[in-house]
């Protein structure tokens, strides 16, 4: 067998039968089966046939492959054109037009016809003439044919029809070009070939446009040329099934007519689009549609309930279920009626799925509906948007821009949830994906298949709004009850501790965030408020419930108010000095101990507060002396130990301001903790000595600050001379703040997203404690029975 | 992901009903049908005075080691029962109940076409398409 070279349409073409016939995907067919189908539906004599398959080797192998499949069709091909069959005539022949194919789904399609009411003899004449490779020649055919139709009878609208049947073409009456494309195997193969073919027609269509060669082509000569063939298989059953689409009455015939032959001007003026939309509706038929719809509604822009919507569909003796199906895909808006556009894209359905083509998954785009109030310009859209419409993947048709543009401004009008609607749009005007054909066409968007619920419709849909609220529920549970939330009820019901909280968030110098103050704010709360408790009550039981160590972070709020930082670090200060003193111990008891050694504990204390750095609250640095100052003074007098005041201040002071000094000096972050640690310290014995109540263990060193700081804001007054030192001190501290203000927000927001994460999980657990809950009374109620049973058993 | 859908009439004939894998179909039937009693139980513990404040969803009906059956009726007395894997334990009750509120949105759609006729079986793709999206992924 020589080498076979074939053209690229061929190529395409022939692979596409190839693999429609393999079936199996073995790479090889046998010459059973699609094989001699396509055979036979070449038409060619059966003589013919053996020739072919002796001559490509077939019958050698007992079966096809690729390349014996490949040199059989061209040789149908040479066969179908008349040409004497020889081995060398498979390269020598050139231009050979594509083998044509009939019926290569005859039980389809006398499937489809049987249908159909009255056809029997053009069900005979139609099966056997079936749409050759796909639309290639059925573009031309159709232009042609559609001439022709005009002044024929009836036979003329299958004239029409019958070319129509390609898909590419410019969609006369797209039903009959739907038909015939769908006879085909899958959409695919026939798109396929509709590339490589697409150019070739349009000289062929040109060239017949003007002629009556509807009426040679007509007459159907047996191996005709391709057009020829569109034209013979123009059979009645096209027309016919038009009509049995109306059964109601011959008016409806007529109107059939009338939109056949008015469709053929279309036809004519769209060749140039050469892609093919079948779901287009045209300005005919659409004109017919709304003339079905007058009668059922007189007002356009009303409703056709669903059951008059039932009884006229019914009228057209579709299975209900292709009935129901072409319902759900027409009633956009899921409303249970039928405005103006979804009655005529149930309409166009219903024709196309008489005229034999599959219903698509979703609804095609060119008959999406448009909003009523757009109605006139959405007519003008359909149409537009039909054109629009591209059905051969391969070419973007012409018009198809001018078209999206009217559906892209259509679109995001009408659309209520406008970014879906824009996004199709544009996908829709980007992508030629409309152009599957037997796929489901733009719909095929993700978004669309979402949007499609969500119709235009002027009236929130229940759908939608479930949705909504679906999107509201979802995003109330993303977000966490945020401690932030918590914290502030807190803080806004502690009026007293208010200030003490943020003393202590001001305090923290580690840069913890707000929400970190506020965290540690309820339990700093709770310390302070023990703590105040405890210092102003002394009595040793209110220290008692101290909540966690708020150690880790008084963060605060408002670092900048200075008056709580004056206040309040003075006495935290103190206080944290005298906690520090005794980190492990409770806090009070050892106080008063303290006071004796405050130098032997100060460098003790030092270190402890830099250990201590998470309590230090930033305010407290700001004046350490001047909260040190006073409560040595304070503390010094109240002091059982009777340390000489000025000692004890001196020493603290001096102590304190080198402290703060040196820690200020060693570490940034910890300076400032160093500093409250020593105020707390200080202050602690201040505080131990003002209240002899003993202080909570360590984690109460803020509770002591606080309280100190209450204690101590009186004193603060007095030692008003200190706040010369303070303010050195003070001026050193402000710029301390500031870098730590950048890992406070760091640490804050890490915080924030920890607290989240612990909400989710504390719900996540509190549904689980639920189900278990359940699970239990099951378990108990299944042991009862259980033990119902028991005696029974016994007897 | 649910294993195993199914919409029961009111008379407690199923209206639609369909599982995954294929071969524990009967298994599944069976669990929906003995299911159905729980949901009866449930509902009619509710009492008629409260069937206007009446939660659709019905929760966890049933647990076994396998599998847990959910239920959810509507006001017509439709029940929807679906049958989730144990081992799927991602799956929260707000995601139960967007799943069920799903089905009825479907539901409702299939109602409201003409052609349906209540009592029918149901045929509709979209509904199909729907509750194929919410069975498990089996490869």
């Amino acid at each position: 067998m020589e080498g076979l070279t074939l053209s690229d349409a061929e190529q395409k073409y022939y692979s596409d039968l190839f693999s429609y016939c393999d079936i199996e995907s073995t790479k090889k067919v046998a010459s059973n089966g699609r094989v001699v189908e396509l055979f036979r539906a070449a038409q060619l004599p059966n003589e013919v046939v053996l020739q072919i398959m002796e001559l490509c080797g077939a019958t050698r192998l007992g079966y096809f492959g690729r390349s014996q499949f490949y040199i059989a069709l061209k040789l149908v091909a040479v066969a179908q054109s008349g040409l004497p069959l020889r081995v060398e005539s498979i390269n020598t022949v050139k231009d050979l037009p594509l083998p044509r194919f009939g019926a290569s789904k005859n039980e389809q399609e006398s499937r489809h016809t049987t249908s159909y009411s009255s056809d029997t003899e053009n069900q005979g004449s139609y099966s056997g003439v079936i749409p050759p490779p796909p639309g290639r020649v059925q573009v031309k055919k159709g232009s042609v044919s559609h001439d022709a139709v005009q002044p024929r009878t009836s036979t003329d609208q299958q004239e029409s029809t019958s070319p129509v049947v390609s898909p590419q073409q410019s969609p006369p009456t797209s039903p009959h070009t739907w038909r015939k494309h769908n006879r085909h195997p899958s959409g695919g193969n026939n798109e396929r070939s509709l590339a490589g073919p697409g150019p070739f027609w349009s000289p062929f269509s040109e060239a017949q446009t003007g002629s009556s060669a509807g009426d040679a082509v007509w007459s159907g000569h047996s191996p005709p040329p391709p057009q020829e063939n569109w034209v013979s298989f123009a059979d009645t059953p096209p027309t016919s099934t038009l009509l049995a689409m109306h059964p109601a009455s011959v008016q409806d015939q007529t109107t059939v007519r009338t939109v056949a032959s008015a469709t053929t001007a279309n036809e004519i003026r769209r060749q140039s689009s050469s892609y093919d939309d079948p779901w287009k509706i045209t300005d005919e038929q659409r004109q017919y549609y709304v003339n079905q719809f007058k009668t059922i509604q007189p007002d356009l822009n009303g409703f056709i309930p669903g059951s008059a919507a039932k009884e006229f569909f019914t009228k057209s003796k579709l299975p209900i279920l292709e009935l129901s199906h072409i319902w759900e895909l027409s009633d956009f808006d899921k409303d249970g009626a039928l405005t103006l556009d979804e009655f005529c894209a149930a309409f166009h359905l219903v024709v196309a799925r008489k005229n034999g083509y599959d219903l698509p998954e979703k609804l095609p785009e060119s008959l999406m509906p448009k909003l009523i109030d757009l109605e006139d310009s959405a007519d003008v859209g359909d149409q537009s948007g039909e054109v629009g419409y591209s059905g051969s993947p391969a070419e973007a048709p012409p018009s198809k821009s001018p078209s999206m543009p009217s559906l892209n401004q259509t679109w995001p009008e009408l659309n209520q949830s406008s970014e879906q609607w824009e996004t199709f749009s544009e996908r829709s005007s980007s992508s030629q994906t409309l152009t599957q054909f037997d796929s489901n066409i733009a719909p095929a968007d993700p978004d669309t298949a979402i949007v499609h619920p969500v119709p235009i419709r002027m009236t929130p849909s229940k759908i939608h709004m479930q949705e909504m609220e679906l999107k509201r529920t979802g995003s109330d549970h993303t977000n966490p009850t945020s401690p932030l939330l918590v914290k502030p009820s807190d803080l806004s019901e502690e009026n007293k501790i208010n200030s003490s909280v943020k003393f202590v968030s001001g305090n923290t110098v580690d840069g913890y965030s707000s929400s970190d103050s506020f965290t540690s704010d309820p339990e700093q709360i709770g310390n302070a408020v023990t703590r105040q408790r405890s210092h102003s009550g002394t009595s040793p039981d209110n220290t008692a419930p101290p909540p966690p160590p708020p150690r880790p972070h008084p963060s605060h709020s408002r670092s900048s108010s200075l008056d709580m930082n004056r206040t309040f670090p003075v006495t935290t200060g103190q206080q944290q000095a005298g906690v520090v003193a005794h980190p492990p111990a409770v806090p009070p008891r050892p106080q008063p101990s303290q006071v004796p050694g405050p130098h032997v504990h100060r460098p003790v204390d030092a270190e402890g507060l830099i250990t201590h750095t998470s309590t230090s609250p930033q305010q407290i640095p700001e004046q350490p002396n001047f909260a040190d100052f006073s409560q040595f003074e304070v503390f010094a007098a109240s002091n059982v130990n009777e340390e000489p005041d000025d000692e004890a201040e001196k020493h603290p002071e001096v102590l304190q301001v080198e402290k703060s000094s040196d820690p200020s000096g060693s570490l940034r972050v910890a300076k400032t903790d160093g500093r409250i640690e020593e105020k707390t310290a200080a202050s602690a014995p201040a505080n131990v000595g003002k209240s002899t109540t003993p202080l909570a263990p360590p984690p109460k060193p803020i509770r002591r600050r606080l309280k100190s700081e209450d204690e101590l804001r009186p004193e603060v007054d007095e030692h008003s001379q200190k706040t010369g030192v303070l303010a050195a001190v003070l001026s050193s501290q402000p710029s301390i703040p500031r870098s730590v203000g950048k890992d406070k927000k760091a640490i804050q927001a890490s915080i924030r997203r920890n607290k989240e994460t612990n909400t989710v999980l504390a719900r996540l657990n509190s549904e689980l404690q639920q189900q278990l809950k359940d699970v239990l009374e099951e378990r108990i109620s299944l042991e009862v029975q259980l033990e119902q049973l028991r005696p029974f058993s016994h007897l | 992901m649910a294993v195993c859908i199914a919409v029961i009439a009111k008379e407690n004939y199923p209206l639609y009903i369909r599982s995954i894998p294929a071969e524990q179909e009967l298994k599944f039937h069976y669990t929906v049908h003995t299911s159905l009693d729980v949901v009866d139980e449930k509902v009619s513990a509710m009492g008629k005075a409260l069937v206007d404040q009446r939660e659709l969803y019905l929760g966890l009906l049933y647990p076994t080691e396998d599998y847990k059956v959910y239920g959810y009726v509507t006001n017509s007395k439709v029940k929807f029962v679906m049958v989730v894997d144990s081992s799927n334990t991602a799956l929260r009750d707000n995601e139960i109940r967007s799943m069920f509120r799903k089905l009825h949105n479907s539901y409702t759609d299939v109602m409201c076409n003409p052609f349906y006729n209540p009592g029918d079986r149901i045929h509709s793709r979209a509904f199909d398409n729907m509750v194929t999206s919410m069975m498990v992924q089996v490869c």
